[in-house]
């Protein structure tokens, strides 16, 4: 499979996704207009993923600020991992936050509290 | 004497304004927003949390203009602007005060209305699990908003949403929403 690198921009996140690697990431800002073009090649990739995933596979999602149409993709994005969870392959998410941003660890766990895959609440220290 | 939206600006007092901008709200637009606003905000040494909530809510703020304005009257002076809207970022004591305006169809008020009211009503964890039940069970509309602006904007301000509809003639409104963003919350 082809990974997938898109370089951030001021608006959406740096992500990469790569099959051989079994640690992705997507970070940074994800404030676009239209999300669902941006987060569509990503569902898409992981649909492709699920069919032959590796035995582990963890996701960190590192994003400093994400707007509300992105919080969907982002849920869009879990669910893939779910099914691949839900196929008996190991899957964890790792919610990065800055220590004084509250909202972003309760949006971590929103997203744990609908989603049934483990998630690691992992603070960033300056 | 025609209908000068400025002048039903909430808080229009010249003191303490970062930011003020009137007309069409498109993404190069919104960008330079976003980019002058939080370079204010450091230039003002304010605390990252309270820059990172005035950034969120501004870009939550200008997105649901983006998203959701109805097209201005025909009578209107602005006819270029596809998306008209108007917005004023304010300095106010522990926090920022992010004022916007837009045109709404008389049809549309009463729906608006009703979802701010809603809102208004609910506590701070009613609002949490709102946001989570949309997010879950509501899918992104052809407008290409995801209906949980207002719900964020309550949620992470922890302040009610105040609002006000002025009436521009039989057809259309103009709708403002006065957020305060402070320390606090």
């Amino acid at each position: 499979m082809e990974p997938i690198k898109i370089e951030g921009t001021p608006k959406t996140p740096t992500v990469r996704f790569d099959s051989s690697a079994g640690v992705f990431e997507i970070r940074g800002r994800s404030i676009p207009e239209n999300s669902v073009e941006f987060y569509k090649p990503i569902v898409d990739w992981l649909d492709s993923y699920k069919e032959n995933p590796l035995p582990k596979t963890i996701v960190n999602i590192r994003l400093e600020y994400f707007n509300t149409s992105s919080s969907k993709c982002i849920l869009d994005v879990f669910k893939k991992l779910e099914a691949i969870h839900k196929a008996k392959n190991d899957v964890e998410v790792h919610w990065y936050y800055e220590e004084d941003d509250e909202d972003m660890l309760e949006a971590g766990e929103d997203y744990e509290s609908i989603i049934r895959v483990p998630f690691k609440m992992i603070e960033i220290v300056e | 004497m025609g209908f000068n939206i400025e002048s039903y600006l909430p808080d229009r007092t010249k003191n303490n304004i970062i930011f003020f901008y009137k007309g069409n709200v498109d993404s190069d637009v919104i960008n330079q927003i976003l980019d002058e606003v939080e370079y204010k905000m450091i230039q003002e040494n304010d605390r990252s949390k309270l820059r990172k909530k005035v950034y969120n809510v501004l870009v939550e703020s200008l997105q649901n203009l983006y998203h959701h304005v109805d097209k201005v009257p025909e009578d209107y002076e602005d006819q270029t602007s596809e998306k008209f809207g108007i917005l004023l970022v304010k300095k106010v004591d522990k926090g920022y005060k992010i004022i916007t305006g837009n045109f709404i169809k008389a049809d549309n008020v009463e729906k608006l209305e009703e979802k701010i009211k809603k809102i208004n009503q609910s506590s701070c964890e009613e609002i949490r699990e709102l946001y989570k039940f949309i997010l879950n069970h509501q899918k992104i509309s052809e407008k290409g908003g995801g209906g949980l602006g207002l719900v964020d904007i309550a949620r992470k301000t922890g302040n009610k949403l105040i609002y006000t509809f002025k009436e521009y003639n039989d057809k259309y409104s103009f709708f403002y929403l006065d957020i305060l963003v402070s320390e606090e919350n």
